[in-house]
């Protein structure tokens, strides 16, 4: 496990550091080496220091701590539902998010009002959801994932309405929503606490969720208390993904996909899929943020589009080749 | 079930008896688990009889039943999985209620009858969550945990298997490996549902070889729901029969081997023979 962790991290963090420098020298404007280094020393142009620190960096940490979110909620609803197929897309969490962020959008309300619906809209789903798979009786991960499925359909139905009935000079900022934009990130220093929060109360959870992924039973017969973990878990995964879409609105595949790469690399000890699941989703939205930002300069595209656009042929691919 | 005959050349050393009585034995300060007018929760059934067992360190109990009588029910209720209906069980005269899970799980081990296997992970793997219960969250398993961990692997005769994933092994080997992972466990009392039911003849003897070795150690004991009454009879010092009208009955083996007990369990006529002084059941085939 510790070779494993720190093969890792050591892979993983340098990497991060990359992505970031990248997100930083690119964009409507290339900065060379030379001058983003003299940015950080302080002799650089305004110009370039503006473009730099108040531009690309926030835009850069905001999309990485939110793709570090998704990355590690994917991780966890996987373990929970001891299905590869969840990840808060799918489950319907980034769906309640984006009805709620629509329907303030609709409301003409500001940008943290829009914020923080998307917030309560993902932490909707998430009780409906959850209480609903409850029932009457236990749960079981089938039952949790066809409920999520169902729910996150429902709400497709009421985006497309409110996309309907919307006036058609708001449709853009929605559409933009919808597929993942990280241009409204302003702030992103919430997100990194929650991130750095997430990834050290993970750590020690890790060697519990290994034994949790054998089932409830199995987990209870080792002596995991297994009710609480699971909704520790569940709540966890809810407020992590609202965080992030928060930041960034409803991004898809980088749950998906982030963790599943990981465990074909580095095995499945959730001590290590969970920490490299925040690197690696930070490391992939951060360089499709900045794709987003190339591809058709000055124009953007929602990143949203670039994260699909890698994440469902990845996938595809993965899921092809693993019998 | 008038229709039952006994072939009368058959010998019956055990006819003496007509059935099988209950042998009620008081907890002790060597009881490691007993359960107190205990009554197991199936859903959709009338309860049962009260069960009074008391399970003493060193000793190999073998539970008997037809299907459905509740064998797996009852073991998972022993080990603190499932809530009674009525009753209590007590682990070294604590109610399991008053136990944390994690000291729980170093007192007891439970092999299940089906293994789940979530995600892919390796046989050495496998092994080492049963060690799970002995390490605190920041830890991280030791070199003793992994020799531990292989020292099971190899009793169990999968010592050059460590590096396989799990969902390649065949049935009994996933089977094996259950049991390694318990014995990784180490807990004082183990609970074995149908440990050899996937095993080849070499491996069930084996298997129970060392449970036995495990449970007859002075501060050991095993629970083991068995389907095979000859290897129950040879292997468990007491039997707990659990009949399908919801009655039950335990005491020594030597007690619990009668014919017409065993046929009314079952409800299958039984021939009875002898090898080696030991009586053998068998089913009568018409």
């Amino acid at each position: 496990m510790t070779r494993a962790f720190l093969l890792a991290m050591g892979v993983l963090l340098p990497a991060s550091v990359l992505a970031v420098l990248v997100a930083l020298a690119f964009g409507s404007v290339t900065i060379p080496t030379a001058d983003l280094l003299a940015v950080f020393n302080g002799e650089a142009s305004r110009l370039h220091s503006t473009l730099v620190l108040e531009l690309r960096l926030p835009r850069a940490l905001a999309a990485f701590a939110a793709g570090g979110l998704l990355g590690i909620a994917g991780a966890l609803m996987q373990v929970l539902l001891r299905n590869p197929l969840a990840d808060p897309y799918v489950l319907g969490l980034s769906g309640g998010a984006s009805v709620g962020a629509l329907l303030a959008m609709l409301a003409g309300l500001s940008m943290f009002s829009v914020s923080m619906a998307a917030f309560f809209g993902a932490l909707l789903s998430t009780v409906i959801v959850f209480g609903l798979a409850h029932g009457t009786g236990s749960w079981t991960p089938t039952r949790l994932l066809l409920t999520g499925v169902v729910v996150a359909a429902g709400w497709g139905a009421m985006i497309s309405f409110i996309l309907a009935v919307s006036p058609t000079a708001e449709l853009p900022g929605m559409l933009y929503w919808l597929m993942g934009d990280v241009s409204h990130a302003r702030n992103p220093y919430p997100a990194w606490g929650v991130l750095v929060l997430v990834v050290l109360l993970a750590l020690p959870l890790g060697r519990t969720l290994n034994v949790l992924a054998r089932g409830p039973m199995q987990a209870a017969a080792l002596g995991v208390a297994v009710r609480p973990v699971e909704w520790s878990i569940y709540i966890a995964a809810a407020l992590i993904t609202a965080t992030a879409v928060t930041q960034v609105g409803a991004v898809g595949f980088v749950g998906l996909i982030v963790p599943h790469m990981l465990r074909l690399v580095f095995g499945n000890d959730q001590r290590v899929i969970l920490p490299a699941s925040a690197l690696a989703g930070g490391i992939l939205l951060t360089l499709a943020d900045t794709l987003a930002r190339t591809i058709i300069a000055p124009e953007q595209l929602p990143v949203g589009v670039i994260t699909a656009m890698l994440g469902v042929p990845v996938f595809l691919f993965l899921l092809y080749r693993s019998r | 079930m008038a229709e039952f005959e006994q072939p009368p050349a058959q010998p019956q050393p055990h006819a003496a008896a007509a059935d099988a009585r209950s042998v009620h034995e008081a907890p002790g300060p060597d009881t490691l688990l007993a359960t107190r007018s205990l009554v197991i929760d199936i859903p959709g059934r009338s309860a049962g009889a009260p069960l009074d067992l008391t399970v003493n360190q060193g000793q190999c109990w073998g539970i008997l039943g037809p299907n459905g009588a509740g064998k797996s029910t009852l073991l998972h209720t022993l080990a603190g999985l499932r809530a009674a209906r009525a009753g209590h069980i007590e682990l070294r005269g604590t109610p399991l209620a008053r136990h944390a899970r994690r000291d729980l799980a170093r007192g007891l081990g439970l092999v299940f009858q089906k293994h789940h296997d979530g995600f892919p992970a390796t046989v050495l793997e496998t092994a080492l969550i049963g060690r799970h219960p002995y390490l605190r969250p920041w830890d991280i398993e030791t070199a003793e945990d992994y020799a531990l961990a292989r020292r099971a692997l190899a009793e169990m005769d999968l010592g050059d298997m460590e590096d396989r994933l799990v969902d390649t092994l065949s049935g009994g080997e996933r089977q094996r490996l259950a049991i390694a992972t318990v014995l990784t466990q180490d807990p004082a009392l183990l609970l074995l549902d149908e440990p050899t039911s996937q095993l080849d003849l070499h491996h069930q003897v084996a298997v129970l070889d060392q449970v036995r070795k495990i449970a007859s150690h002075p501060k050991r004991a095993a629970i083991l729901v068995l389907h095979d009454v000859n290897l129950a009879a040879r292997y468990c010092d007491h039997l707990l029969l659990l009949f399908p009208d919801g009655t039950a009955c335990w005491g020594p083996t030597r007690t619990m081997l009668v014919p017409a007990a065993l046929e009314r369990l079952y409800n299958q006529p039984l021939s009875v023979g002898e090898i080696d002084g030991r009586p053998v059941f068998l089913p009568t085939i018409p």
